[in-house]
């Protein structure tokens, strides 16, 4: 792979039917509306009544088409159901998907299927995602022959999209998964989700099992497609800096819910959140002569089963008053004229907290 | 109740652990590769040592071979010594005594280590039972005891909690629980956070380096994230192609990198308010371990290579104290 980002010659030439852009530039490519999703967990027969984990509930964001949404949250939060929800891996309790325009999974809405191919995901378990028994290119091959690709093409494309992640064809075609470190099963994994040319990617942790020069080349990678291609990227990760570079928006869960959702730079200058503010004040220096002695936020995110009333950061927070028991915060605008959202009774006007601003 | 085949003595007079010239190869019908290849190193009681390097230069790799717990197609050469056992030539019967006991190690993503259908606290008891012949109830008691000192909350009730009950952050407390069970004198963590949120991450950083002081153990850490190498680190080791290219104080690497490829690494890495810019990665792709050139395994990537960089691999050398590098233009201006 070359250092600049431009792509590797012949990177960029489709080999699949290109996909149209159907509702047009200003036409969200993704509208979730009120995303839930309960897991059932099995209870003996005297250990009282059924009862769920809240893993999301009760989402709603938009992506714009060309942007890249960064998330993050902690472990648990629903990151990665959320995502599992948006392609449809698992369907939702309630609450809808809508694909530029269209909605997913209704009679005359886009299919299964065509979603599929528009919408790939990288999968955060790099080694529970391949299959053990498929060699490198028989992974990478086998979507492609399922969506109807001839055997010599592709293989082609496999050789190409290996390529492109800077793994070359001929040391690892033929290797099997155990047979690679963590770092290369990833790229692998991504290889797999770009071999489709879809038009959204969500990348689940996809660079965390990454060496920091290898991670750079992905990203720069990530970038070019993005700008050749027009692609829409959502990046779920652990590594804030990283998602500082990356994205255009971000939005911020715990246990199950939006607490925070911004541009990029007013989320870091100025977040509003407090556990946002205390993610971000966690982050680590780099210099081993200035480490953290103190933990910024103490404690450990409840159980998403039983999740505490009102807010579910007031078990956490060090400004958490009665109101944060009673009610739940909404999501709301941070300043009538800014797109950057918060859910804090201690930010939203008019909430009964003694720090709530004065209604506008 | 088996018999524990290998007495861990309690006090000696060389480092705690001392690898000489380790190495790994693979080697199977379709497949030969050497993807450790002369690893030396010595850490005391107490010292904490992370390695960093490349995606496959071996890393997890080389943690494995202190716990022998590499497939049967690994061969190993050279001597891994710790607390005065010979570890690398420990008859297969005789691992278990170690593990555990001697040497532990924790996983980046706890799931694989805990056993899904038991709950926590038998787990960690079983685990005591075994290694420390003592009753069960015993084993259940050091089991709590261990809960406190990881710091989960409500100890007592979790002890009944099965995995897959505990969020992100508990449950890799609960597998250093389990890894501490028997007072490993060395403890061995393969990118132990990367799974976990920075609020969670900092707490977990903050406790390992609070054991290791407590408890005196050994901690080497293999981690990309330079971050949490400088929070818990002392010395750091930088790998590439089955070596250490360079090794010091964490201050020295980071602050004084001397390696071309250490110096790559660091300029690659993102730092926070790079928003955006093209990021500076290190060209072309590690070498096909399969097929190592003869001189220094950087060198078709090195932005300093010269012709003599391939006539054989670079030693080791001192640049100041105590900070070793790989490189046979270390003495020429940067
Ligand atoms: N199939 C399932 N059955 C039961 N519970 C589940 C299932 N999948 C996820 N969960 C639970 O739902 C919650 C949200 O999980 P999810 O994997 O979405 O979190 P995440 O934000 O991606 O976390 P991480 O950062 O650790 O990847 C967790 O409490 C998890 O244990
Ligand atoms: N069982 C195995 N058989 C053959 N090759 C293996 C085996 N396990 C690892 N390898 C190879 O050994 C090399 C080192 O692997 P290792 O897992 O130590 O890398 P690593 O430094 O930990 O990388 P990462 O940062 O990506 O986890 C890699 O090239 C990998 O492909
Ligand atoms: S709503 Fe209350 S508890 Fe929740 S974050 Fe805001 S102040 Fe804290
Ligand atoms: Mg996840
Ligand atoms: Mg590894």
């Amino acid at each position: 792979m070359s250092r600049t980002a431009s792509l590797p010659p012949g990177a960029d030439a489709a080999i699949l039917s290109p996909l149209p852009d159907r509702g047009g530039p200003r036409q969200p490519i993704l509208i979730a509306e009120g995303l839930r999703k309960h897991f059932p967990i099995k209870t003996g027969l005297l250990s009282g009544p059924p009862t769920s984990v809240k893993a999301v509930d009760g989402i709603s964001f938009e992506v714009a088409k060309g942007e890249t949404l960064g998330v993050v949250g902690e472990s648990g939060c629903g990151k990665s159901t959320a995502a599992r929800l948006l392609i449809r891996l698992i369907d939702p309790d309630a609450g809808t998907v809508v694909f530029d325009g269209d909605p997913v999974g209704v009679t005359r809405g886009i299919s299964i299927r065509e979603l599929r191919r528009q919408l790939q995901m990288v999968f955060q378990d790099s080694y529970a995602s391949l299959n053990p028994r498929l060699t490198i290119e028989d992974t990478i091959t086998f979507g492609l022959k399922a969506n109807g690709i001839g055997r010599a093409k592709a293989v082609a494309q496999a050789r190409r999209v290996l390529d492109l992640v800077g793994m070359s064809a001929d040391m690892f075609a033929q290797r099997y998964p155990h047979e690679l470190s963590g770092g290369q099963r990833q790229r692998v994994n991504i290889a797999r989700a770009l071999a489709l040319e879809p038009r959204v990617l969500i990348l689940d942790e996809s660079v965390s099992a990454l060496d920091k020069s290898v991670e750079a080349q992905v990203l720069n990678l990530l970038r070019a497609l993005k700008a050749q291609l027009n692609l829409t990227y959502i990046f779920i990760s652990h590594d804030l800096n990283v998602v500082q570079h990356v994205s255009d928006r971000v939005l911020v869960m715990y246990l199950g819910k939006v607490v925070e959702v911004g541009p990029v730079e007013d989320l870091y200058s100025q977040p509003q959140h407090p556990y946002t503010q205390g993610l971000l004040s966690s982050r680590l220096s780099m210099n081993p002569r200035q480490r953290i002695s103190r933990p910024p936020l103490t404690g450990d995110p409840p159980n998403p089963i039983n999740p505490p009333s009102g807010c579910r950061f007031r078990t956490r927070c060090s400004i958490a008053e009665a109101v944060c028991g009673e009610r739940e915060p909404a999501l709301a605008r941070v300043r009538p004229d800014s797109s950057h959202q918060t859910a804090c009774h201690a930010r939203n006007a008019g909430s009964g907290h003694s720090l709530s601003p004065p209604a506008a | 109740m088996q018999k524990i085949a290998v007495e861990i003595p309690t006090k000696t007079t060389q480092p705690l652990i001392d690898v000489r010239d380790l190495s790994v190869r693979f080697v199977s019908r379709d497949l030969d590769i050497r993807v450790v290849n002369g690893v030396s190193f010595s850490l005391e009681a107490g010292g904490a040592l992370c390695i960093l390097g490349e995606s496959g230069s071996g890393k997890s790799v080389t943690l494995r071979a202190l716990m022998r717990l590499l497939p049967p197609t690994a061969q190993l050469g050279g001597d891994i010594v710790i607390a005065g056992i010979n570890v690398k030539s420990l008859p297969a019967q005789d691992l278990r005594s170690i593990r555990g006991r001697l040497i532990s190690m924790i996983f980046q993503e706890p799931m694989t280590a805990l056993d899904p259908v038991f709950t926590i606290g038998t787990q960690i008891a079983e685990s005591v039972v075994f290694h420390d012949r003592v009753s069960y109830s015993a084993g259940r008691q050091r089991a709590l005891e261990l809960l406190e000192l990881v710091q989960i909350p409500s100890a007592k009730r979790r002890l009944d909690a099965y995995p897959h009950e505990l969020s992100g952050g508990l449950r890799q407390r609960a597998m250093i629980a389990m890894a501490l069970a028997c007072r490993p004198k060395v403890l061995l963590a393969d990118e132990p956070t990367t799974a976990l949120d920075a609020t969670v991450q900092i707490q977990i950083l903050l406790l390992m380096r609070e054991l290791q002081r407590e408890l005196g153990m050994a901690t080497i850490i293999v981690t990309h994230d330079l971050g949490v190498a400088c929070e818990v680190a002392d010395d750091m080791a930088v790998m590439y192609a089955g070596r250490f290219v360079e090794t010091g104080s964490s201050t020295d690497v980071m602050e004084k990198p001397r390696h071309p490829y250490t110096l790559g690494l660091l300029k690659s890495t993102v730092h926070g308010g790079m928003r955006g810019a093209e990021l500076d990665p290190i060209p072309g792709a590690p070498p096909d371990l399969a097929d190592l050139p003869p001189g220094c395994a950087f060198a078709p990537r090195c932005p300093k290579h010269e012709p003599q960089c391939d006539g054989q691999m670079p030693a080791m050398v001192e640049v100041s104290r105590a900070h070793y590098a790989r490189c046979v233009r270390l003495n020429e201006p940067a």
